[in-house]
């Protein structure tokens, strides 16, 4: 604790001459900056559990009440396309923890091709949540905006799905219910989306800043806590795929 | 009463507000927008809140008027509902949340733990813009109609039977909960890491402590009710959603997940008061708090069990009568401490040497009419009573004791005790002992037939009610014009002293937290050098100690 | 006192003479629902004065005058346990003794009369077994206890009677019951107390109790002909129901004759109770609870009958288990003889005394 006053005493003395410019004025030191915003990345991310955990909970309840609507309602979500968005963020992740190997060992040009690479990555995720939502509209299964229950009073109408799970006509009011699936399927899924797509944005100003030399010349913290941040959001998608995409499939 | 004093102030003649200050360190109106310094942040929040207040207050006015009489008869009913529910929106989320944790907190954190700001300057100055957008936002909403659903956004009630701007209110408050959640966060880092050497987790004021709690819940809770609300907006845009029965959803789980929020709220509410009356209880009587720890602890206790406590609100809503059971249970365990602390600020005073300024007055008010409002709380808590009283005026009565009676008070005191670091200048003593005086005297007379009125039957949200209610509410209505007045003088004196107030030096009252050991209007560092801590909080013999060397050395000189 | 205005004058005049403190107290629960608010009040009394005297006192013993310098104490444990302890304590007996009234008030004992109050904006509409309906207002008789099965058609409302200390949230989409025994012929005030919209302050009506022999006479003047279950009979058959329900070997759906509280397996294999909430579920939201043995053919008949129509169905299924028309044409003008003599509908063992 001692040196850290010395270290105080001196900068005011020395109006900040011996601090490396990216410490923020009101830091005694480096260290201490840094600690403090990863804790504050972690508290914001604990923040960010209780926003999704409501609407886990909303989707539990409402699973429980209605499951066969669920599972039906499931049945219609393309594994394909969702396994390959699952790789997609996991590899996404990796290359962002490169980056921030990248920014640590002070490799600027690694740390760009790293940083283009997962900001590519965050687009095609974006890109194939695009065509399954452009799936769910010509299928008729926005609710609210374009909804038909067809493929749940006549599983058989929609052949593509019916030949893989053979699906049970659901009763009308059941059939209704798949509503509620497809309610959280779009507020779940976009609420995730909507937190790629700030992701995304901030990647864009990041590599911006990188070209620049703004981060291998040994202040990493920023890319470090946008990588917390993108690997929870991934964290997010892993549940939100298991829930949405797996737990219906027999 | 003012006869015995603490007051130090120094000689008027020579003394003079210093020249390099945070006020002064910059001009212009960017200076202050674009200002990454906790103080003027913390003077833009006081700017904001004080102006939702009269907005607020405003419209309590109106209440009050129209329920002079039974009938519905200064507005329609619907104006009414509008009137009641723009009332309380307005009141909570965008003057009593942000009230003392966003200014005096903001004003204080840093100092108090001994650092040149908040953690993140620049989230924190986001934090008020947020504040700002929700605000706009809110007034857009009144401006083209308001929104009649109550505070508490009830589905099915807000997402499907009403037309009034439902949305813009729910996004509004989104908005501003993510100022709040903002500041909570800094708060928490900042009192982790930024502690100034000698600073431990107990020689922290007892004000940290019940920000640090506050700011836990802020963090933790605020979330939650942003995606309620935003499930809310969405319902009401495409007609569909998990809240609606008539597609079976569940306007329970609404219920469940608003007061998920709405009742760690209420203790975001009160926290960082309580943390203000430690302070001034302890200043005032020149005597440490007694049982720091224990006092400590007990907001910690509070913020804990505060999210197990919602379904509280519920009692009657068909909850099974088990769940009814624990909730109960988990309410008065939520009770203890806010009785251990009430009852330890009073044993501060024994022995010790007390004088009776405008905070401490204010302090005073908060201990007698908190303990009512929280043993009101405890009527309702007790499942059996609450049957018959929620949704009446006692309910109103309760959480008025509770936040006006509770909070604003102390919001008032922490207003006086720091007006002097704030702004360099003392306040009138005698006038605002007066107003203190006034708005106890208004607060008692509005909102305590309200008690009597709620054990009557008289419903909440009633534009109209039976007549037999009228003279207790006229009483109420008259309460209510004594409290104005009570509200508005301080705004008045306040605005004058900043002129003419008399110069109060850097520590008018001999407290001993840190922020006293610097000038007033403290410098935008904070601290000409970095403090190191080296004595227990509230530790007024080393003031003392503190003191005597500085007069020897002036003896020296 | 000529300046003092007349109108104010008078009315002031007229409260001091009607002044109290807690409505009438017009049912059962209604003295011992106040006995543990006086206790209550008195504690918070007792609590207040405490911290009151400890404030005055020592701020009159202590004020710098008399005390010039503080002497610092760091606290005490043993009173800080006081305090915990004694708080904790008396919060205790308080949630026992509330929890105690609260099962008490929403726990109907098994021969409570059985009324069905629907809310919707802004209108109470009640309707009694005998087939009476009426809106914003509920007759009843003494000495009878009352269960009230409530339900909403639209947002959340509250039936408040504040005379008898019971509220309940009326809830769309799921019953909700309460009950009281009235004591004292009278008529109060009927509240919605839950926000609802507009008119909610409108949404007002009365609770008349009468003595058994002026309610006898009240249902007789007020009775539409049909019970609620034969109005539940016509609908039975008019939505076709008994063409699945009909008793018959080969019928595709299950017997409903005593249905009415016994316990069915359900498909995944659960038990659950057949109560009114069940049968509601079972008409309107057919596939949810799959009884065992059946397949899911059933329609739903959500948007085809009101709420009130609903209750006629349930009504008449819960009284499938006895000859009802005997029953209920007893009933529209007759009231149980006594307390402890069943109300109709209730207990299937106990409608054999009254079968011809
Ligand atoms: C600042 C805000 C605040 C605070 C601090 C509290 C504190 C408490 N509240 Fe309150 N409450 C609200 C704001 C607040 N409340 C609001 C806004 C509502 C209405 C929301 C709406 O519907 O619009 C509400 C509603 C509300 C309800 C629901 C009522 C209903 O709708 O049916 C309940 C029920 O349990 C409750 C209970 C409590 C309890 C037990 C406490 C406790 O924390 C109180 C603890 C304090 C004490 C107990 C006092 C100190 C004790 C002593 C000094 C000891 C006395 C001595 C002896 C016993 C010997 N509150
Ligand atoms: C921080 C919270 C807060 C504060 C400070 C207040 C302050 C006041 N409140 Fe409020 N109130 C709520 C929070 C708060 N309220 C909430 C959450 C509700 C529930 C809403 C709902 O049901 O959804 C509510 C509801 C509520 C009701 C019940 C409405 C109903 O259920 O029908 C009433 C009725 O008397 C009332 C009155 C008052 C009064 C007289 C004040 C006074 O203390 C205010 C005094 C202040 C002033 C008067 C302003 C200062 C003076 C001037 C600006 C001069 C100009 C004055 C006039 C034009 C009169 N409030
Ligand atoms: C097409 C045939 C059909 C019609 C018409 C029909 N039901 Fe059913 N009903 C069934 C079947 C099959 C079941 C059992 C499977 C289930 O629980 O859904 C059932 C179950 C029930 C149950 C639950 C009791 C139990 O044992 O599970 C109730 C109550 C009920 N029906 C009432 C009605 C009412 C009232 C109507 C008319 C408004 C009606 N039914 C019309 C076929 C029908
Ligand atoms: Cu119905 Cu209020
Ligand atoms: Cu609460």
């Amino acid at each position: 604790m001692s040196d850290s006053t010395t270290v105080a005493n001196n900068a005011l003395a020395e109006e900040h001459h011996e601090h490396p410019s990216y410490q923020r004025h009101h830091f005694e030191t480096v260290d201490q900056q840094f600690d403090a915003t990863n804790f504050a990345m972690w508290l914001f991310l604990l923040t960010e559990i209780m926003f999704f955990g409501g609407l886990f909970v909303a989707y539990m309840i409402m699973r429980n009440w209605y499951y066969p609507a669920f599972v039906e309602g499931s049945h219609q979500l393309s594994i394909f396309w969702g396994t390959a968005n699952t790789a997609v963020l996991i590899i996404s992740s990796f290359t962002m923890a490169m980056s921030v190997w990248s920014a640590e060992v002070r490799r600027k040009g690694l740390l760009l091709l790293f940083l283009c690479l997962t900001f590519l990555f965050g687009l095609v995720f974006l890109g194939i949540k695009g065509i399954e939502w452009h799936e769910k509209w010509e299928k008729f299964h926005v609710p609210g905006l374009r909804y038909s229950e067809q493929a749940f009073l006549n599983p058989a109408s929609d052949p593509e799905v019916y030949k893989e799970y053979h699906d049970q006509p659901l009763s009308p009011d059941m059939a209704q219910k798949t509503q509620e699936y497809f309610f959280l399927y779009f507020a779940m899924t976009g609420m995730h989306a909507l937190h790629m797509l700030i992701g995304v944005s901030i990647l864009v100003f990041m590599i911006i800043r990188a070209k620049h030399g703004a981060y291998t010349s040994g202040h990493v913290t920023f890319v470090e806590n946008f990588g917390l941040y993108w690997h929870f959001v991934d964290i997010i998608w892993i549940y939100l795929f298991a829930l949405l995409y797996l737990i219906s499939r027999h | 009463m003012s006869a015995a004093t603490i007051l130090s102030l120094p000689d008027q003649s020579t003394a003079r507000i210093p020249k390099m200050n945070f006020i002064t360190k910059e001009n212009g109106l960017l200076s202050w927008l674009l200002t990454s310094d906790h103080k003027r942040i913390a003077t833009l929040y006081l700017i904001s809140i004080t102006f939702f207040f009269f907005i607020g207050g405003a419209l309590a006015g109106l209440i009050r008027l129209e329920l002079l009489t039974p009938q519905s008869d200064l507005m329609a009913a619907d104006t009414y509902n509008k009137v009641f529910s723009m009332h309380g929106l307005i009141m909570v989320f965008f003057f009593l949340v942000p009230s003392v944790p966003a200014t005096i907190g903001n004003f204080l954190v840093p100092m108090m733990v001994g650092a040149k700001d908040l953690a993140l300057p620049k989230i924190n100055l986001l934090s008020w813009y947020l504040y700002v957008i929700a605000g706009i936002m809110m007034i857009y909403t009144m401006a083209v109609g308001g929104v009649d659903t109550g505070w508490t956004f009830t589905t099915p009630l807000s997402t499907h039977y009403l037309n009034t701007h439902v949305v813009s209110a729910a996004l509004s408050v989104f908005v501003a909960g993510f100022s709040s959640i903002l500041t909570g966060l800094n708060f928490i880092v900042t009192i982790h890491k930024m502690r100034c050497p000698g600073m431990t987790w107990f020689r922290l004021p007892l004000f940290l402590w019940s920000n640090y709690a506050a700011a836990i819940l802020m963090v933790l809770g605020t979330p939650v009710l942003a995606i309620t609300l935003t499930l809310v907006a969405l319902e009401r845009v495409f007609h569909i959603g998990v809240f609606d029965p008539a597609f079976g959803g569940d306007p329970l789980l609404f219920q469940h997940l608003f007061w998920f929020y709405s009742h760690p709220a209420v203790y975001i509410m009160i926290l960082p008061g309580f943390g203000v009356i430690s302070e001034v209880v302890s200043t005032f009587s020149r005597k440490r708090v007694f049982g720091y720890t224990a006092v400590a602890f007990s907001s910690v206790a509070i913020a804990v069990f505060a999210f197990f406590v919602w379904a509280h609100h519920m009692f009657i809503m068909g909850i099974s009568n088990y769940a009814a059971l624990v909730f109960s249970l988990l309410t008065m365990m939520v009770a203890v401490p806010s009785a251990i602390k009430i009852f330890n600020w009073s044993f501060t005073l024994y022995k010790g040497s007390v004088t009776f300024e405008t905070p401490m007055l204010y302090s005073i008010g908060f201990m007698g009419l908190f303990t009512i409002g929280g043993m009101t709380g405890v009527f309702l808590g007790s499942t059996g009573t609450d049957i018959h009283l929620t949704e009446t005026y006692f309910v109103v009565a309760h959480f008025h004791f509770v936040m006006v009676g509770g909070m604003l008070m102390a919001f008032l005191s922490g207003i006086h005790f720091w007006w002097p670091k704030w702004t360099g200048r003392m306040y009138p003593e005698k006038i605002s002992q007066l107003a203190a005086l006034i708005t106890f005297i208004g607060f008692n007379l509005t909102f305590f037939p309200q008690f009597i009125l709620g054990t009557l039957g008289m419903p909440r949200r009633y534009a109209a009610y039976p007549p037999e209610f009228q003279v207790l509410n006229v009483f109420s209505t008259a309460g209510a014009t004594v409290l104005g007045v009570g509200y508005l003088l301080p705004i008045l004196y306040l605005t004058w002293s900043l002129k003419y107030g008399a110069i109060a030096g850097d520590n008018p009252w001999q407290a001993t937290g840190l922020e006293w050991q610097t000038q007033s209007p403290p410098l935008t560092e904070n601290f000409a050098e970095i403090p190191i801590m080296d004595h227990e909080a509230y530790d007024y013999e080393w003031l003392e100690k503190q003191n005597r060397a500085r007069q020897q050395q002036e003896e020296v000189v | 006192m000529d300046h003092i205005s007349p109108v104010l004058w008078q009315f002031l005049d007229k409260w001091l003479e009607h002044f109290q403190l807690y409505p009438p107290e017009a049912s059962k629960i209604a003295p011992q629902m106040d006995a543990l608010y006086f206790f209550m009040v008195l504690v918070s009394l007792v609590g207040l004065t405490i911290v009151t005297l400890l404030i005055v006192a020592f701020s009159i013993l202590y004020n710098k005058k008399r005390h010039p310098h503080a002497v610092q104490i760091e606290g005490s444990t043993l009173l800080e346990a006081t305090w915990t302890i004694i708080p904790l304590g008396i919060f205790l007996v308080i949630f026992v003794w509330g929890a105690l009234l609260y099962f008490r008030i929403y726990t109907p004992p098994a021969n409570a009369m059985n009324i069905y109050v629907v809310g919707k904006q802004w209108m109470w509409k009640i309707e009694h077994p005998g087939g009476q309906h009426e809106i914003n207002a509920l007759h009843i008789p003494t000495g009878q206890p009352i269960q009230l099965t409530i339900i909403s058609q639209d947002v959340f409302h509250s039936f408040s009677i504040p005379a008898f200390r019971v509220k309940r949230e009326a809830i769309p989409g799921r019953y909700t019951s309460a009950w009281f025994e009235a004591t004292t012929p009278g008529t109060y005030h009927l509240f919605c107390t839950q926000y609802c919209g507009t008119n909610h302050s409108q949404m007002i009506g009365e609770v008349v109790v009468m003595t058994p022999d002026d309610f006898k006479k009240w249902l007789a003047g007020s009775t539409s002909g049909n019970s609620l279950a034969m109005d539940g009979e016509r609908l039975f058959a008019s939505l076709s129901c008994n063409a699945c329900h009909n008793s018959r070997p080969d019928a595709r759906g299950p017997n409903l004759v005593n249905v009415y509280d016994s316990s069915l397996t359900l498909s995944t294999g659960q038990t659950v109770t057949a109560d009114d909430a069940y049968l509601r579920q079972a008409i309107l939201n057919p596939s949810q609870n799959i009884t065992q043995g059946y397949s899911p053919i059933m329609p739903t008949y959500q948007g085809q009958v009101s709420e009130e129509g609903v209750i006629a169905l349930v009504e008449y299924i819960k009284n499938l288990d006895s000859d009802y028309r005997v029953q209920e044409t007893l009933n529209t003008t007759d009231i149980p003889p006594n307390e402890t003599a069943p109300s109709p509908g209730q207990k299937p063992a106990a409608q054999k005394e009254v079968k011809p």
